[in-house]
């Protein structure tokens, strides 16, 4: 049996509604990017208009900064959920029962994620753009979040880093058999990638186009690395009873036909029947 | 190390049909623990087969190999036709269905959302055609809008059911399916099993509830990691224990050698209270007319003759009064 993309399908949708039926994650899904628009408007607002162009600059890295951890961090908690959450809830047996790939399992969690934690990323980089050209004073600051390098990267690395998150996420929840130690080792996950993104930020780094894409196609390898590596950490066994697979060549041997009154004598006892 | 073997018309597959399931020296080990070990056994297509066992005697961990969420460790065997390898797996769950113990519903989701999902799954075409039917068929369309959060443990059950019968499987497992329910969802999820043997379905449930196995299974296999016994469960009564008849007189014998070996087909005889007795017979219902005369022509006030009827408990029971190994774990 192929891929199926209906399969796939059929676990986002899923995923979505149960997000929607989740006050929880929507709460915390909402609270987040909110406290990521605040940090930077406050930023950029407090820019005056005489304020040094490499001051300006520095501030506006830094916001690029603040906007790129939102999309980062927000799908960690939830992928690390994903697959010891349905274990714990007693859900992931009866999926696994069915034809669904574990390729198909793992992308449907991953895309139920990643929709999400980048749209909300960049629906808060939109709204600083707009509110930096409406309200911001210092006009190098207001041409710099213009910069199509900026915008460029902030549309690359948004859904490159949420997939890094992501897929680290999934892989701690498919081994973790606790969803709490899941949900914290997922949040320390999505902080390696961070660390580039704020070498930049602070110059050590010069940020330019070029590193843009290097480093977007860096983390995009990476991304599909993982996607590999956790596809191969999705054991149905381990999951289903905390033990790895142990097998062995089948043996032959005769089978009795259905109907077949059959009594199996103990070894080393009388068939007392 | 003798094999008996016995035709049980019930459960002989229908000519020219292969069976739903053949397995074949089946083994499972988790490291130093054997969860199951040389189980061979084969079930007919639309067979009700019932597997039986103490805890941890390793019928779940039977139905997930066999459902391929978990590989054998040596042995093998063929589900709805399929040989069963991990590489085969996709293909044989499309043509099974599993409801473990827990039917694990999604709460926040309706019944009907459960069911969307895994028609989703299935690659159902006419899902809500089929989502429809399957409510119907356990009586739960009234129900279809209800969070999953909100119904009883038997009404989970039966949208577990539900879900099960989505890909109109060959071969359901049940494995459990009224544990914790109360008599009443106990006896509507038994007369959905009956159901689905008059659709055709071969059904193989573990349960320990021994009289729902007599009342629905047309075979039953004892599993203790090794497989103990498979028969109808009137042949295994008959297997393990002795046809006998219990006579109850007004009072006792004065002498019931004399009375008891004058009736031609009484092998033996033991008193069972003050004026009761089990007789060993060959053929109760032969047998029963000459002792009854004999009891007469002794003078005897004769309360009842009946035949001794054993039920699948005692057979479990025996089984395991039997097998130092068989006790429960």
């Amino acid at each position: 049996m192929k891929f199926s993309f209906i399969r796939l399908g059929a676990v986002l949708h899923k995923e979505l509604r149960e997000y929607r039926r989740s006050p929880f994650i929507v709460l915390t899904m909402a609270v987040l990017p909110l406290v990521f628009l605040i940090e930077p408007l406050i930023t950029i607002f407090r820019i005056g208009p005489s304020v040094a162009a490499s001051t300006a600059d520095r501030a506006v890295s830094g916001t690029f900064l603040v906007l790129l951890i939102a999309p980062a961090l927000l799908p960690a908690v939830i992928a690390a959920y994903s697959v010891v959450g349905e274990r714990e809830q007693g859900t992931l047996e009866p999926l696994l029962t069915t034809p669904l790939r574990r390729e198909e399992l793992l992308l449907g969690k991953a895309i139920g994620v990643v929709v999400p934690a980048v749209g909300l990323a960049y629906v808060v980089f939109a709204v600083v753009q707009v509110c930096a050209r409406l309200f911001a004073s210092n006009t190098y600051v207001v041409s710099a979040l213009g910069q199509g390098s900026h915008i460029l990267a902030e549309i690359l690395f948004a859904p490159l880093l949420a997939g890094w998150s992501i897929w680290v996420g999934i892989g701690i929840s498919a081994r973790a058999s606790d969803v709490r130690v899941a949900q914290q080792l997922g949040t320390l996950s999505s902080i390696p990638p961070l660390a580039v993104v704020a070498l930049v930020s602070f110059d050590v780094f010069t940020p330019s186009v070029t590193l843009a894409v290097v480093f977007a196609l860096i983390l995009l390898v990476a991304d599909v690395i993982l996607f590999r590596v956790v596809s191969a950490l999705f054991d149905r066994e381990r999951l289903i009873t905390g033990a790895s697979a142990q097998r062995a060549p089948s043996a032959g041997g005769q089978v009795p036909p259905a109907g077949t009154v059959r009594r199996i004598p103990r070894i080393g006892g009388s068939d007392d029947g | 190390m003798e094999a008996d073997t016995t035709t049980a018309a019930r459960g002989e597959p229908p000519s020219g049909k292969p069976p739903a399931l053949v397995v074949d020296h089946l083994t499972k080990r988790f490291g130093d623990r054997t969860a199951f070990e040389d189980v061979s056994f084969s079930v007919a297509q639309g067979e009700v087969f019932g597997f039986l066992g103490p805890n941890g005697a390793g019928k779940t961990t039977t139905v997930r190999t066999l459902g391929t969420l978990i590989a054998p460790t040596s042995g093998s065997a063929s589900v709805a036709g399929i040989p069963l390898t991990m590489d085969n797996g996709p293909e044989i769950r499309q043509h099974i269905a599993i409801m473990p113990e827990n039917p694990g519903l999604y709460r926040r989701l309706t019944v009907t959302e459960n069911l969307q999902l895994f028609a989703g799954l299935y690659e159902q075409r006419n899902a809500t055609v089929r989502i429809g039917e399957a409510l119907e068929a356990v009586n739960l369309t009234a129900r279809a809008r209800d969070l999953c959060g909100s119904l009883s443990k038997g009404l989970r059950q039966r949208v577990g059911l539900a879900r099960a019968l989505l890909n109109d499987p060959a071969v359901m497992f049940l494995d459990e399916p009224t544990s914790g329910l109360d008599p009443v969802a106990t006896r509507e999820v038994n007369d959905l099993i009956v159901g689905l043997r008059q659709r055709g379905v071969t059904v193989f449930l573990t349960t320990h509830r021994l009289e729902e196995a007599e009342r629905l299974c047309d075979r039953v296999a004892f599993l203790n990691t090794t497989l103990r016994l498979v028969g109808r469960p009137d042949e295994l009564r008959e297997r393990l224990f002795s046809r006998s008849l219990t006579v109850e007189t007004l009072t006792p014998l004065a002498a019931p050698d004399d009375v008891f070996n004058s009736a031609v087909g009484v092998e033996s005889w033991r008193p069972e209270g003050a004026s009761s007795y089990v007789l060993s017979v060959t053929d109760p219902r032969n047998v029963a007319p000459q002792v009854t005369r004999a009891l007469v022509a002794a003078g005897a006030d004769v309360v009842s003759i009946s035949e001794s009827r054993h039920s699948l408990e005692d057979v479990y029971l025996q089984l395991i009064n039997d097998d130092p190994e068989a006790s429960p774990r």
